[in-house]
């Protein structure tokens, strides 16, 4: 969570340094829905996530280095510089990709739970999707398929309450997220995902339903995201009150590592040695980003399909 | 050069569907299908008839009419590593999936590098049944990077084409004519495959070239017996599919012949014969007699009423007077 909130503040000052093509989404305030849900995951189990997925990327365990590099759209750079914030990905170690389309790594993270199904593998697939993308029809067809087929599924809404400037509030009939999905046949249930033993115990939960094959879960974890919908924003929907409250007194590090501490499962000391271990480790991404090369335009039209079906690429 | 009369023997088009996904399916245990109505009925054209029956539940998989879920799994299950083919029944649902086909299935090799061997099946073109099952959309498709698109014309071409599709790595679209469902023909050599962006010559001529696919294949048959009957030998050459598309074909008809139709019944402004044309005009200006005359559909959702269907899509009169245009010059 630590490297997560150092990784966001330190790429936020890039991208309005003009580092970062297309500009990014910052996830700061959400890592204990993307930490919480990852640790308790396989390494193999599969996500596919949405245009805010650093957190969820680096909780995968891609490296700093890799997603800073993709973010400069460096060919070093997870997605070989083609994606920027909102396209890392790396299939092979079972990250479907962030997306730019609201809803749309629900339906891949199913059909990947589909295929999981289809081979009869021990995994898990979970499709992340934020608050706004429960207003989205595809995200109910998803979880509707899911269902019907008994799919190793779970969806997770990194529920940060704004769908880029809109209240989720304002915008959603019924109020109650967890009774819509419900109304599916799915176990449905609203966390504290400012908690990330909370959020890692439901998802925990809901793997091993699924691997029992009963099915997906439906997981609503509240959150808040402290900086704007994307870098730049000007953010007048939102008071800072609001924003310093959540600051102040829910910060999902700050209760965790406080937690840890009064525990003595960490010392002040360490937790200090941790901050600086991490400040270096995204000072030497920004640093390989930089001195990472540009894919080329030469490539730019390689790889668009396999040519095998006589296709020039 | 007359058309053998087809025998009862002879597979439909739709039948040849079912054949070359059985085999493949037989082949290939990553092979499965999902859509809608497909177990009982076989899907809305009878295109996968009985092979619920012979593969089980878990290869023919019916769905909710949930257009943008159906291609979301079959998407997400092709990356995983398995062959689906989502079957729309008509292509006109894929609109409620379009998210799902053109910025999810056609990119990702591109952003990712990570092959979608999709199939996305559905029947095309015009018939009966109105504006919203009439669509034309193949230009579309085309038009975006990423996709292949095959509109075969015979059963010969559809089971040889799907089998390729089958063994692709590569997202496609395949597009299959209503009218021809029933259309029988002579049966596919076992085990053949039939490349794509590969064009067929139909019928020789020496005169002119009509360059189509689909249905509109039949029309030009059509019309290139009206022409023979007054000693014109029309030459007619089957696209098979419009990505890749044959591009050295068209440059050599063009070479061969100067006078060039290219025709299909999507609406005439924005369709692919339109790039066709332009693309083989840039190529072998100079060896083009005349313009190349393009025949298309009117710019209107298609009526209901069965004269007005007809009028908007080309005949044999429309495509007649296009050819003759070319002779002409």
């Amino acid at each position: 969570m630590v490297l997560i909130r150092q990784f966001e503040e330190t790429a936020d000052k890039l991208t309005l340094r003009g580092k970062v093509p297309g500009g990014m989404h910052n996830s700061s305030g959400q890592e204990a829905v993307a930490v919480g849900v990852l640790s308790a995951l396989a390494p193999d189990d599969v996500i596919a996530t949405t245009h805010r997925s650093h957190h969820h990327t680096l909780a995968k365990g891609m490296s700093a280095r890799e997603v800073m590099a993709e973010l400069f759209t460096k060919v070093t750079g997870i997605s070989k510089g083609r994606g920027a914030s909102m396209h890392l990905g790396d299939f092979k170690r079972g990250h479907f990709g962030g997306n730019g389309i609201v809803g749309a790594g629900v339906g891949i993270a199913m059909g990947a739970a589909l295929g999981i199904h289809i081979r009869g593998d021990h995994k898990v697939a979970v499709g992340f999707v934020g608050d706004g993308g429960m207003n989205t029809g595809r995200t109910w067809e998803a979880l509707n398929m899911a269902v019907i087929w008994k799919l190793p599924f779970i969806l997770v809404v990194d529920n940060n309450q704004y769908a880029v400037e809109t209240f989720i509030k304002r915008v959603t009939g019924g109020d109650d997220l967890a009774a819509r999905a419900a109304g599916f046949g799915v176990p449905a249930y609203t966390i504290n995902g400012q908690d990330v033993l909370e959020v890692r115990k439901y998802v925990e939960e809901a793997r091993e339903r699924a691997l029992a094959g009963e099915g997906p879960t439906f997981i609503n974890a509240v959150t808040y995201r402290y900086m704007g919908h994307n870098v730049g924003e000007k953010g007048l929907y939102r008071t800072q009150e609001e924003i310093e409250d959540w600051r102040k007194h829910r910060d999902p590090i700050d209760q965790f590592s406080e937690k840890l501490i009064e525990s003595g499962e960490l010392s002040q000391s360490e937790f200090e040695a941790m901050k600086k271990s991490v400040t270096d480790e995204v000072a030497d991404a920004v640093a390989f980003a930089e001195s990472s090369d540009e894919p080329g335009i030469e490539t730019v039209e390689f790889g668009v399909d396999s040519g095998l079906l006589g296709a020039r690429n | 050069m007359s058309t053998p009369t087809p025998t009862k023997n002879e597979p439909s088009y739709s039948e040849a569907f079912q054949a070359g996904v059985r085999e493949e399916m037989a082949l290939n245990p990553d092979i499965f299908i999902l859509g809608t109505d497909l177990q009982e009925r076989g899907g809305h054209f009878a295109q996968v008839k009985g092979i619920f029956q012979e593969f089980g539940n878990e290869r023919v998989r019916d769905t909710p009419i949930s257009e943008a879920a159906m291609v979301g799994a079959g998407l997400g299950a092709a990356m995983y590593g398995l062959h689906p083919i989502v079957d729309l029944n008509f292509i006109d649902f894929s609109l409620g999936a379009m998210d799902e086909i053109i910025n999810q299935a056609a990119k990702m090799r591109y952003m990712f590098g990570q092959p979608v061997p999709l199939v996305i099946r559905a029947t095309s073109g015009v018939a009966q049944g109105g504006a919203h099952h009439c669509n034309s959309l193949e230009s579309f498709f085309a038009h975006t990077a990423g996709l292949s698109v095959a509109v075969p014309s015979t059963g010969r071409d559809v089971k040889g084409l799907i089998k390729t599709a089958l063994r692709s790595p590569d997202p496609v679209i395949f597009l299959m004519h209503k009218k021809l469902s029933g259309a029988r023909s002579a049966a596919a050599p076992d085990n053949e495959l039939i490349p794509f962006g590969k064009a067929n010559v139909v019928r020789k001529g020496k005169d002119a070239v009509i360059i189509t696919y689909g249905y509109t294949i039949v029309t030009a048959l059509k019309t290139a017996e009206a022409f023979a009957a007054k000693g014109i030998e029309i030459e007619v050459i089957d696209l098979r599919t419009l990505f890749p598309l044959d591009t050295e074909a068209i440059n050599d008809a063009v070479k061969r012949f100067g006078r060039v139709v290219i025709a299909d019944e999507a609406p005439l402004f924005g369709s692919i014969t339109g790039e066709i044309a332009a693309s083989a005009s840039e190529a072998g200006f100079k060896d083009l007699k005349g313009p190349i005359v393009r025949v298309g559909a009117v710019r209107a959702p298609l009526s209901a009423n069965p004269a007005m269907t007809d009028a908007t899509i080309p005949n044999v009169e429309s495509m007649s007077v296009a050819v003759q245009k070319t002779l002409n010059y």
